[in-house]
Parts: structure tokens; C-alpha cells; sequence
């Protein structure tokens, strides 16, 4: 099985030389970690936690399947995605739309609808009343958008910082669209009191572990998936064009498919993060979705390490525990928090933890020296201050400029 | 037709809001590739250092406090530029992307230290009197403190016009732009210029939190709802190009007050963003690109 799945790969064919996989670098790598994780995740979380904080957990679970997707478009694909909440928003509201058409029960409206004088379902939401539409269009729907915009905007060769301008931009618009709405979205307050899925009471404490343990897996299947896409051809190509987009081109490869596959790859996780956020905490509203959890989403994933997978999903656990907290006891010093992790991180750490624990592994003489690994440490970094101001460019900061 | 007149004034007064903004951030992204984040913190420290002065001076100077908050504002902005250049940005210089983020948070951390200074509500500045009511032309009425926004921004584009231009200082600073290396090679301070002109960019933003004042009450979020915007502008118009920004400006403003009228705020917003993503199709690098032969 291995070696067919190697062969199809194409090791070792002459035509994937120029970018050829690391040596030692098999598809089982990390596989022991893998296992802990899930024993961590599955099994001692739901024993040691409470009700409640196992209910927290499943809600950043879903914030770490959204994070795997940044990582990937951003730490792999270069491009800096600061409007993720849309995707999130989109997968949240089409699902939330489902259940509260359930909730309501059929021919009948949902309540926000019946408050605000509306008589008939309106024609956006028809369609919702269907499981098998609105389930598959929490993921396709985000999918489907990310790769129009992308197509559009990559093809011109709009990136780097206009990119990310643009898509946050889109953060604000949708939100202002949504609260304009209010017949069609609930407004500010979004959908609310949604307490049951398919005739199951979301607030029983029994089905809540049942879907923290389908979240954990839904993770697990999300990250699998994005480490097989990086670790393929394709996951070279990307990166490629991360570091060098003209050269890739002048390879004779498109750079416009491969950053809308990114860029499509994740939005439909921030789809699915949010198909899940909503039947996790019974609510979505515009004040999780507008530029401002867009950006904090970004700072998971550059706490982790921008670059990897497995520090999105730390990242986006630690920040989000850390918050919750924190902003419990200091409401006020969290956000000067927030604001010097923002700083520190990027300007000193870019790597995150992940780098920081390349370090530590060098340290510790076990330093696997892979050829495709990125170079530098992140103290390595600090150090390196003075290149920087004279315009060295680090391979994983160089940015085209625009 | 009086509709449509008080829709382009409407669009006017919008539109020299954004530029003022957006001409400050022509200064930091167009020359030096700084996603300054924070400058909508500039605006709002800007707008409080208004509400400070005329705290200060007492109601009775309400129009002194107003005129003397104008060069206040761009000391106090350009100060907290230059700080924020020599403590952070200049260690990231070549990382556009990054400067976006660690401004973003220099940006969280203002907000709530103006959020603890001044309270998370909004305040109220006054108006001077002399600025109350409006000029009534063939029907249509223009509020005075629009007309002397439009004013300010006009007389701030012409001096930046003349000082890019006319100014030995503003030579530089357009060689620095066009080209780094060469700039350095022919015996300009480029981290001198660099400098200087994230000062008065930032002054900028500083001179536009004291237009925004005569607008509406102020808080910690002010610069938020309009930072994104002024972005928009510098996309639209090009980068470094003040007349881009004047014409990107004109246009959004123009574009949003017509859609808004024509639908509503909501659908206004959307709509621009698809003429602006439309518009890049044909105009990837904006309205007056700069011509270079590097690989873009």
C-alpha cells in the first residue's frame, strides 16, 4: 500500500526533481505524536474536563480545524487571509439556517422571522430546508466563493498586501450586510437558541461529549487531509510559489490554480469550523464573524507558527484558553495582552512555537537537518535584526512586493 | 436636480474624509510598504487631543482650542509615528505583511489605553460656533463644517503637492520611492527620509481624527471604521500616487453616496467592494501605476 501510494506520488520520477521530497521525510513521520494527540484529545480531555469546559473545548477544536486552513493558505501559500470570519460565517449561517428551520418545524418560520413581521420564507432561505443542501453548502458555498474571488484576483496578480486589504474588506462588508439585513440574518444578534440538531437536544450534557468527540475527529480528518495536500507535489508547488511566484511561472506551472486551490482549500475549513461552532454553542452573530475576529484568527496561527500545521492547532488552543482565562479576571489586560502577542510574535518570533521547538529539538542534538526545513531559528532571528534592516531577506518573510 | 447636487456634496464630504486619511497612508504604504494598522489609532488620538484641548481652554474657546488642535493633532500623530518607526517598523521592513499585523496590535493596545484614559464611551466635542448652519446655493443646503473639511483636505493636498514636488525634502523622498538603492548610492539618508515621511504621514492621520470631530462624538474604535476605507482608497488610486488618491477618493465617495441613495447603506458597501474587485481586473496596481522594470 505504502509504496503504491509513493509510486503514484511519483518519488524519485525525474520530472519532480526540481522538487523533490526531503529524504527521511516518509508519510508516517510524526505518526506517534498524531496517536498521543488524539489519546489526549479523545480520551483524557473528556474525562478530566467538566461539562462546561469540554463544551469551551469543542468550540476551539473548531477554531483549530479553521486555523489548520490559514496555515495552510497562509504559512504554505504566502497569502495573508484576514478575512477568514466570511468563510466561517458562511459555513455557521448556512447550517444555523437549517436548524432553525427544523426548530421551527415545516411551513412554519423561525422566531427573529415572526418578530420582525416577515410572512412568508423568504426565497435565500427555501432551499436551507434541506439537510442534504444545507450541510453540503456550509463547505462548498465558502469553497465556491473563495475560488471566484480568487480566480479573479489572483489572475491579475493582486497579492501580497493588496490581497490581504481586499479580504479584509470583504470581513467588514459582510458584516455590514448581515446586520443591514435583519429580516433575512437576525441582525446583530444573528441566530440564536439553537438547541437541537436532527431531534437531538444540544444542551444535553451527553450529546454535547458526543459532538465534542465528532469535532476531535473532524480535526483529526482536517489536518490529515492538509498535511497529505502540503506534503504532496502540490504542497511543494504552493510553497514554491510562496517564496518565488514569477519563477514557478516561468516553470510553466499556473500560479493562479494553485493559489485559488489554497485559498478554496481554506475557506471551505473555515466552512466546516463554523457547520460546527454552531450546533457547539447554539449561536451565530456578526460580532464573531467582522475584521476583528478575522485578524485574532491570523494571530492563532502566528503564535503557532505560520508555516505549521501542528502549531495552528496549538496556537488556536493556547490563545483561545489563555483568553477565556484571562479576559475572566482582567477584562481589560487581555486586550493590551492580545496587542504585545501581536507584536512580540510577529516582529520577533515569526515562527511561533513551532520554531521555537525546532529550536529546542536542535538543542537537544536531535536535529534532523531535512534540506527542505526552513532555515533559522526564531532567536536566531532576534539576532539576525541587523540583516534585516540592511534588506536581507529571510526566505520566509520575502514577500513580492505588490 | 437638487437631489443630485446634495448626493455629490454628500459624496464629497465622504470622499474628503477617506482622503485625508488615505493621503497619510499614501505616505507609509506608498514609500516605504508599511501597512500601518495603528494609523487609525493616530485618527482617534488625533480626535481626543481635540477633545483635550478644548477640556483644556475652556468652553468659552471652543474655536481657539478647535484651530490650535489642528497642527496639536499632527505633532501628536507624528510623534507616536516616529515612535512606532523606531521601536518596531524598522526592524520589518521588506515583511509588508507583517507590519500589518504587529501595527494591528500596537492598534488593539491604543484603543484600550484610550478605552482606560478616556472611558469606552463616546465623547462629544463641540463645534465651533462659526461653524454652525450652512451655506444655502440655489436650494441646497451645505453645512459649514462640511464645506470647511472639503477646505482642509484641499489645502492639505495642495501642500503635499508642493512639498513632493517643489521641496528638496519631497525630491528625496520620491527618489527613496522610486528606487532604494540608487537613492542611498547617490548619498540620500534613505532612514533619515524614511523617518520624516512616516512622521507626516502619521500627522496626517493625526489631522484627520480633528476633521473627523466636527463629524460626530469620538471613541476608543474611532479609527477602525475608517482605516479599512482609506486602504480601499490607496488600493484604487496606486501606490505613493497623491493624485490616485485624489481620484480614488472622489470616485469611492461619489460611488458610495449615489449607491446609498439609490438602495441602502448595506447594499452600498457590498456594491463597492464588487466595482472595486471589478476595477482591479481591468487596473491591477490602481489608477497611475508606477512605472518599474522589476518583476512585479
Amino acid at each position: 500500500m505504502a509504496t503504491e501510494s509513493q509510486a503514484a506520488r511519483g518519488e524519485g520520477a525525474p520530472s519532480t526533481g526540481a522538487i523533490a521530497r526531503p529524504t527521511g521525510d516518509s508519510p508516517w513521520a510524526g505518526a506517534g505524536w498524531f496517536v498521543v494527540a488524539a489519546i489526549v484529545l479523545l480520551v483524557v480531555a473528556p474525562l478530566l474536563l467538566s461539562d462546561f469546559r469540554l463544551n469551551l473545548m469543542a468550540k476551539f477544536l473548531c477554531f483549530a480545524i479553521l486555523a489548520v486552513g490559514i496555515a495552510f493558505a497562509w504559512g504554505k501559500g504566502g497569502m495573508l487571509v484576514l478575512g477568514q470570519g466570511i468563510f466561517f460565517g458562511l459555513g455557521g449561517y448556512c447550517v444555523a439556517m437549517f436548524l432553525k428551520l427544523e426548530e421551527a418545524g415545516p411551513g412554519q418560520l423561525p422566531d427573529f422571522m415572526v418578530w420582525s413581521g416577515v410572512e412568508q420564507l423568504p426565497l435565500l432561505w427555501r432551499p436551507f430546508q434541506h439537510a442534504w443542501f444545507a450541510l453540503p453548502a456550509a463547505v462548498l458555498l465558502p469553497m465556491g466563493i473563495a475560488a471566484l474571488l480568487g480566480a479573479l484576483v489572483f489572475r491579475q496578480r493582486v497579492r501580497g498586501a493588496y490581497f490581504a486589504i481586499l479580504t479584509q474588506a470583504l470581513a467588514a462588508a459582510f458584516v455590514i450586510i448581515l446586520v443591514g439585513q435583519q429580516q433575512l440574518t437576525g441582525g446583530t444578534n444573528g441566530l440564536t437558541n439553537i438547541t437541537a440538531m436532527f431531534n437531538l437536544d444540544l444542551t444535553n450534557a451527553g450529546n454535547q461529549r458526543g459532538l465534542y468527540v465528532i469535532v476531535a475527529c473532524v480535526l483529526g480528518g482536517a489536518f490529515l487531509l492538509v498535511r497529505h495536500l502540503s506534503r504532496s507535489r502540490y504542497g511543494r508547488l504552493l510553497v514554491a510559489v510562496r517564496d518565488s511566484e514569477d519563477r514557478v511561472r516561468f516553470l510553466g506551472y499556473n500560479p493562479t490554480t494553485i493559489k485559488v486551490i489554497a485559498f478554496a482549500t481554506s475557506a471551505g475549513l473555515a466552512g466546516l469550523a463554523g457547520a460546527f461552532f454552531v450546533p457547539v454553542v447554539g449561536i451565530i452573530s456578526p460580532t464573531m464573524l467582522g475584521i476583528v475576529p478575522s485578524i485574532e484568527m491570523v494571530i492563532w496561527v502566528a503564535l503557532g507558527g505560520r508555516a505549521s500545521l501542528v502549531g495552528a492547532v496549538i496556537g488556536a488552543l493556547v490563545v483561545n484558553w489563555a483568553k477565556t482565562g484571562l479576559s475572566e479576571q482582567f477584562p481589560s489586560g487581555w486586550l493590551y495582552l492580545e496587542g504585545a502577542l501581536f507584536i512580540a510574535v510577529v516582529a520577533f518570533a515569526p515562527k511561533g512555537i513551532a520554531g521555537l521547538a525546532e529550536l529546542w529539538r536542535k538543542r537537544a542534538g536531535r536535529s534532523e537537518g531535512a534540506p527542505g526545513a526552513l532555515p533559522r531559528s526564531p532567536l536566531g532571528r532576534l539576532a539576525g535584526f541587523a540583516r534585516a534592516r540592511r534588506g536581507g531577506p529571510d526566505r520566509l518573510e520575502k514577500e513580492p512586493t505588490a | 436636480m437638487e437631489i443630485f447636487v446634495s448626493q455629490v456634496l454628500a459624496g464629497l464630504g465622504v470622499a474628503s474624509v477617506l482622503l485625508l486619511i488615505a493621503l497619510g497612508l499614501t505616505f507609509t504604504f506608498g514609500q516605504m510598504n508599511v501597512i500601518n494598522m495603528a494609523h487609525g489609532e493616530f485618527i482617534m488620538a488625533g480626535a481626543y487631543t481635540t477633545y483635550v484641548l478644548q477640556g483644556l481652554l475652556g468652553a468659552s474657546l471652543v474655536g481657539l482650542s478647535f484651530l490650535i488642535s489642528l497642527p496639536v493633532a499632527f505633532m501628536v500623530g507624528g510623534v507616536l509615528g516616529l515612535i512606532l518607526e523606531r521601536t518596531l517598523i524598522r526592524h520589518l521592513y521588506g515583511r509588508p505583511l507583517d507590519t500589518l499585523l504587529v501595527t494591528w496590535g500596537v492598534g488593539l493596545m491604543l484603543q484600550q489605553l484610550a478605552r482606560d484614559v478616556f472611558g469606552a464611551a463616546n465623547v462629544q466635542v463641540k463645534t465651533p460656533a462659526w461653524l454652525d448652519g450652512g451655506l444655502t446655493v440655489a436650494g441646497v443646503t451645505m453645512p459649514w463644517n462640511r464645506l470647511f473639511i472639503i477646505l482642509l483636505v484641499t489645502a492639505a493636498v495642495v501642500a503635499i503637492w508642493a512639498f513632493v514636488n517643489k521641496l528638496p525634502n519631497g525630491r528625496q523622498m520620491r527618489a527613496v520611492m522610486q528606487n532604494r538603492p540608487l537613492a542611498s548610492a547617490s548619498g540620500i539618508a534613505t532612514g533619515r527620509v524614511d523617518r520624516r515621511t512616516f512622521m507626516i504621514g502619521s500627522g496626517l492621520g493625526g489631522v484627520a481624527g480633528v476633521a473627523i470631530t466636527l463629524l460626530g462624538s469620538i471613541g476608543p474604535t474611532l479609527g477602525t471604521s475608517y482605516i479599512i476605507d482609506a486602504f480601499l482608497v490607496v488600493v484604487v488610486g496606486g501606490l505613493g500616487q497623491v493624485r490616485g488618491a485624489v481620484l480614488a477618493a472622489v470616485a469611492l465617495g461619489l460611488l458610495n453616496a449615489f449607491v446609498e441613495y439609490a438602495s441602502e447603506a448595506s447594499i452600498a458597501k457590498a456594491l463597492l467592494l464588487v466595482a472595486i474587485v471589478a476595477f482591479l481586473q481591468f487596473r491591477p496596481q490602481g489608477l497611475f501605476v508606477r512605472r518599474t522594470r522589476a518583476v512585479a
